[in-house]
């Protein structure tokens, strides 16, 4: 009886009891939930244009966020290093587009999969080689990223938000808003749509595939660097950041692997699920259920409703 | 009813040829020592049993496969294959036996999706769509409202193809084709599925397409009735083998069609 | 109200008159390529007068007659104009009508010009042009599939306008010789030749001048109440009298605009579009718009259709009283502004009619679910009667007086007489001029002090006052016991159910009364659907006995409402058989408004009408169809009779007594 109030009562109670401790939760939800989604965009954008589950999205953030700082630790000033980090990501895109998936076009998706592992170990080593093992910090005051806190009275007691969380969220959106454009609105994006529809099609209709490959690497790739500067600066630049990847699995099992709105919405109610679940439940469970919860709802999708909240279902017409 | 305008005359010059093109699929051999070619201007019908080779000779014409010998000249250039990007630049166009549509796209997006290779303007003019951008936007917009109308799904307009019946689906797929304002279109069982009505309807959309804008068409169908009323010509496949080539009447008498193919001489 | 200016007689004086006093408004929009178009009063003025002096260029002059044929589209209805303007007559001929009915049409009318829309009539006219000697110039309105004829007497509407458009540009006096021309024009000219498609025998050419249409059309849009605000759309054929009049002359007298949309098959979305303020159909449309509903319900989720339900209930009770303006209890208004929210305004929407203030019907009866049903959601749907020979308007229902078995009293300025004989007889200014080349007939139907035979056998009901339709005159039989029998009010009491299509009722002369049916495609194939019955065409389905049961029960019902009628019990359905296709103006089996041509199809389907009553249970049928492209084929089936049986006649021992 009182482990049934405990679960589907206290915290509610607790709730509103402290509603200053709710918002900042809700808060901490809101902005984890974006760069969960920055990341699971990262594998959409991939995944829809040219079927591959990209294992190395999060290396590339990490690896983004180190070519940065690493140019900057030789002297190169802050925006010069970000124009040259989205130069070398687009190289990068075009790397992988002619090495690894032009010889591969025909394989079966499990071997493209295989070969972003690949991926994934080659931008390790070269990371390790280049820029070292140690952890770095984040160049965010010369990006002219805010620090500090604003702090709010009210609601019976304060509320504590961080500027560089305000500006990640204000920057994904915008991000996000450009993708959309770019994704509705321009001929090319149009063409990643139809690539994303049918391969056969786009090529009849003459559709450079591996055109259309190096622009969507080279997105989630901007994509990737967005996330890694904002991460980074909250944490700091180290090879631990690529674990973060992981977290966007049940987001993308939530969203659907093929939609841009879901891994949106899905990366916000894991972000905020988490937060919500760790701050009021946790406590039931002796804490640290933020490192499970997320994977537990993705298991319950999987049952209910595998393709996601967004995700096209797919029936076989017979 | 046709208006009185010479054939002869509407037909020239050799567009496309095939010179002795085999392909094999490991020990399969699907074309062996194929050669016709496609005057411009006119209607080919590619006829032949099942598993003759018919889509896969459309699919070495526009570049999926790649012949392991043999030759493909086009527009006058020489080449042992052809790639889909370069088949699709040269003004190749296609549709499909089971359709290869954008299915989550509407009917209107589908058929813009054809403009693709006719749009110019670079990425950043796109985004801010404005000036010469917006103008080639309206330029291939009217050109799209045009093929519309033409084939007259004005009423799915907007709505996914995906969902519209198996004829329409047909009809937007030629549509995206047209869009591309190719010089040959390759179309691949366009009637298959199709009641009766909705045949004429797609007889008409053909004879119109190469009689107002001059497209030289190939296409391959199994509707006797149908070969022989719109084609000028008929290429006859057999297990790979070319065994007849002639225009509609000889080729209803020719014995070796008769016997691989058409049963009862007609 | 604007004072009426009296003369203003012609519509190309009005033309210019509006072009002049209302000259930027819109008169009339097309949606082409996906775009609506407008052109104004005074632009349209511009292009009707420049195709007008082009064709007095070709030699068009007063008393010619020239055709029209073709979909609704703005250039066709300039034509019309441009030629009235002249002193000449259209004549105007339905774009369906195949090549044998044309060359009759415009060899009778001795046209002498011809406005077509596309190829496809282009194409027709030259099939039969060697059967009319007098036909000159033949103009088309969309040049695709034309580029290669080689026809002199061919030439685009572009082309007549730049001819006209030059002579107006060259010489200053050739601008004052049209408008001289123009105010030649009498309203007591005749306007247009509209020929009936007669149920019996060949079409007649019905003559209206322009006063019996201008005053009609004005009484018509004080009746109603529209002015130049009014949205319409124009889609019903062109050729036909009531869409001459609601989208040309009651358009040019009001000033409205006339929409025309992109294709036949895009006009719900144009409505919805545009917003029409004013609809005319025939009934069979608004039964088909609830079909779709009601299938499309069926389909639906449960919570879905338990909503649609229930406030479609609630529409029943409250909504027309609430469309009447009666009291209604205030929970009453609440669910019904819920219902309004939640169904009737989406549903209104989804089909157009959200801005309708008037809706009419007319041509048949019309079922009272229907009925009830529209005027429940809030569709002011009301009834009117008409013919081409009255310049449409007989009688219509005023706001208020709305009941689905009735046709409204008598408009403004028409008087209603019964014969003895029960025909319906009408005198007005909207009285035709005559059947054109045809004073026999005409003498057979109009009398010397004006009044005209409708042809219609009717009553004024003693309730409402409103005249009540209950057959064509001429159909109007009796059994061999001397029972009436009123084919026509049969067959629409059979015609109210969604599943039957159209119905043949037999039996003059006869013992007993039966029933030929179709079944509706669409109503019986989603039955079919959800009752997992299988079926490969429509002669299958209409093969089928469990459809076959379907339709007894529901001819059950007729006849139990028909035994519950003094006049009509007798007249009960005893056998009937569904036919094995559809019934179809190509086969002569119905008019090009959809009409029955009862002798045609009782002589076609002889067979199954002798296995009626010689006690058969199955027939054998081959009927000669003609298919879309106008080439024949013929069709076989064995058809299924069943027997129903009857409702015992209630008054029984009155009828006798009053025989």
């Amino acid at each position: 009886m009182h482990i049934l109030y405990q679960i589907f009562v206290d915290p509610f109670v607790q709730m509103g009891a402290a509603p200053d401790l709710l918002v900042q939760t809700l808060w901490d939800g809101l902005v984890a939930g974006v760069l969960y989604a920055l990341i699971a965009l990262g594998f959409v954008l991939i995944f829809k244009a040219s079927g591959v589950f990209n294992f190395a999205q999060g290396i590339m953030v990490v690896f983004a966020a180190l070519t940065l700082v690493g140019l900057h630790e030789h002297g190169v000033p802050a925006f010069v290093a970000l124009a040259l980090t989205v130069g070398v990501m687009f190289v990068l895109a075009f790397g992988v587009e002619r090495l690894v998936l032009r010889p591969l076009v025909n394989q079966s998706d499990v071997i493209l999969f295989m070969a972003t592992f690949g991926i994934t170990y080659f931008l390790i080593g070269m990371g390790q080689l280049v820029f070292g093992g140690n952890p770095k910090v984040m160049i965010a005051k010369e990006l002219y990223l805010p620090d500090g806190a604003l702090r709010f009275k009210g609601l019976g007691g304060f509320v504590s938000l961080q500027k560089i969380d305000i500006a990640a969220v204000i920057i994904a959106s915008i991000m996000v808003a450009v993708l959309a454009i770019f994704f509705q609105r321009t001929r090319i994006g149009r063409a990643l749509r139809a690539v994303a529809d049918s391969h056969q099609a786009a090529l009849s209709v003459g559709i450079s595939l591996e055109q259309i490959w190096v622009i969507v690497w080279f997105a989630a790739g901007i994509v990737a660097l967005t996330t890694g500067i904002m991460w980074g600066a909250r944490s700091e630049v180290s090879f631990a950041l690529q674990i973060i990847a992981l977290k966007a699995l049940p987001v993308l099992i939530l969203g659907g692997l093929t939609s841009i709105p879901g891994a949106i919405v899905g990366g916000l109610i894991i972000g905020v699920g988490e937060k919500l679940g760790e701050f009021y439940w946790g406590p039931l469970f002796g804490g640290g259920i933020e490192t499970w919860l997320a994977y537990v709802i993705a298991l319950g999708f999987l049952v209910f409703r595998p393709q996601g909240l967004f995700g096209e279902k797919i029936i076989e017409r017979i | 009813m046709r208006a009185p305008s010479s054939r002869e005359a509407a037909v020239g010059e050799v567009l496309l040829a095939v010179e002795d093109v085999s392909l094999s699929f490991g020990g399969v051999r699907a074309l062996s020592g194929v050669s016709f070619d496609i005057r411009k201007g006119e209607i080919l019908a590619i006829i032949g049993p099942n598993g003759a080779g018919k889509t896969s000779m459309l699919n070495v014409v526009n570049g999926f496969y790649q012949p392991q010998s043999g030759r493909i000249t086009f527009k006058g250039k020489v080449r042992n294959s052809m790639r889909p990007y370069a088949a699709a630049q040269g003004g190749i166009a296609r549709t499909f036996q089971n359709l290869a549509l954008f299915r989550g796209m509407t009917t209107l997006d589908n058929i813009l999706a054809g403009r693709a290779l006719k749009m110019h303007r670079g990425f950043f003019w796109q985004l801010i769509r404005f000036g010469p951008a917006l103008r080639e936007e309206v330029e291939h917009r009217h050109r799209v409202e045009e093929i519309i109308d033409f084939l007259e799904i004005a009423a799915i307009r907007k709505i996914p193809v995906g969902r519209l019946a198996y004829g329409l689906q047909k009809r937007v797929e030629l549509g995206r084709a047209l869009a591309m304002e190719p010089d040959l279109l390759l179309l691949d069982e366009p009637m298959a599925g199709m009641n009766l009505e909705e045949k004429e309807d797609m007889s008409r959309f053909i004879i119109d397409v190469n009689q107002q804008y001059g497209t030289t068409i190939a296409l391959i169908e199994h509707d006797m009735g149908v070969v022989m009323d719109l084609s000028d010509r008929i290429v006859v496949l057999d297990y790979g083998r070319k065994i007849a080539d002639a225009p509609p009447e000889e080729v209803k008498r020719d014995e070796k069609v008769i016997r691989a193919y058409l049963g009862e001489p007609q | 109200m604007k004072a009426i200016d009296r003369s203003l007689d012609t519509l190309p004086k009005i033309l210019i008159h509006n072009a002049a006093a209302i000259g930027a408004r819109p008169a009339m929009r097309h949606k082409d390529l996906g775009i609506w178009q407008t052109w104004t009063w005074a632009q349209m003025l511009e292009e009707i007068r420049a195709f007008s002096v082009g064709l007095a260029e070709l030699g068009l002059k007063r008393g010619d007659k020239f055709t029209i044929v073709g979909s609704n589209r703005p250039r066709l209805y300039w034509a019309m104009c441009a030629g009235q303007a002249l002193g000449a007559v259209p004549v105007p001929v339905y774009a369906d009508a195949v090549a044998d009915e044309m060359a009759y049409v415009l060899a009778h009318a001795e046209v002498t010009v011809a406005v077509v829309e596309d190829q496809e009539q282009v194409d027709k006219i030259i099939a039969v042009s060697d059967r009319l000697p007098r036909l000159g110039k033949v103009i088309y309105d969309e040049p695709r599939g034309l580029k290669d004829y080689v026809q002199r007497r061919l030439n685009s509407f572009e082309d007549i306008q730049s001819i006209g458009r030059n002579k107006l540009a060259s010489a200053p006096e050739c601008l004052k010789q049209w408008e001289a021309g123009v105010a030649e024009g009498k309203g007591s000219d005749l306007s247009v030749i509209l020929y009936t498609s007669g149920t019996t025998g060949r079409s007649k050419g019905v003559m209206l001048t322009y006063e019996n249409t201008i005053i009609s059309a004005r009484n018509a849009n004080a009746f109603d109440h529209l002015d130049e605000n009014e949205e319409v759309i124009a889609y019903l054929p062109l050729a036909w009298v009531g869409d001459y009049v609601f989208s040309y002359v009651q358009a040019y007298v009001a000033g409205y605009c006339v929409n025309c949309p992109e294709a036949a098959d895009t006009v719900v979305q144009d409505r919805r579009e545009i917003g029409t303020t004013y609809a005319f159909a025939p009934p069979r449309v608004y039964e088909n718009v609830l079909t779709l509903t009601t299938v499309r319900m069926a389909d639906a989720g449960a919570i879905k259709r338990k909503v649609f339900d229930f406030f479609i209930g609630v529409a029943g009770r409250w909504g027309e009283k609430i469309l009447d303006g009666e009291k209604v209890p205030l929970t009453a208004r609440l669910l019904y502004a819920i219902g309004n929210l939640l169904v009737y305004g989406p549903l209104m929407n989804q089909f157009g009619l959200s801005r309708v203030r008037v809706a009419y019907t007319a041509g048949e009866a019309i079922g009272p679910e229907i009925f009830r049903f529209w005027r429940g959601v809030g569709l002011n749907l009301k009834q009117l009667y008409g013919q081409t020979e009255a310049s449409v308007y007989i009688t219509a229902q005023s706001d208020g007086e709305i009941h689905s078995d009735t046709v409204g009293k008598a408009s403004t300025d028409v008087e209603i007489k019964i014969s003895d004989a029960g025909e319906v007889l009408f005198r007005s200014p909207g009285v035709f001029a005559g059947y054109y080349k045809d004073p026999d007939k005409t003498a057979e139907v109009l009398t010397p002090d004006g009044w005209v035979h409708t042809g219609d056998a009717g009553f004024f009901d003693p309730k409402t006052n409103q005249l009540k339709i209950i057959d064509r005159a001429k159909d109007l039989g009796h059994l061999k016991d001397g029972t009436v029998f009123a084919p026509k009010y049969i067959e629409n009491k059979l015609k109210f159910y969604p599943n039957i299509r159209e119905a043949v009722a037999v039996g003059a002369g006869r013992d007993f009364v039966c029933a030929m049916i179709n079944i509706d495609l669409t109503a019986v194939g989603s039955w079919a659907e959800r009752n997992n019955v299988v079926y490969g065409s429509y002669q299958e389905l209409a093969g089928n006995p469990l459809v076959y049961d379907m339709i007894a029960r529901h001819i059950d019902e007729v006849n139990r409402s028909l035994a519950e009628e003094e006049l009509m019990a007798g007249a009960q359905i005893r056998r009937f058989l569904i036919l094995h296709k559809e019934l179809d103006p190509d086969d002569g089996e119905l008019t090009r408004t959809q009409k029955l041509r009862r002798g045609h199809i009782i002589d076609r389907y002889a067979p199954l009408v002798e296995a009626f009553y010689d006690g058969s249970t199955e027939a054998q049928i081959a009927t000669e169809v003609t298919f879309e492209d106008g080439h024949k084929g013929v069709l076989a089936a064995r058809v299924t009779i069943r027997d129903v049986k009857p409702y015992p006649v209630v008054r029984a021992a009155r009828l006798e007594r009053a025989a």
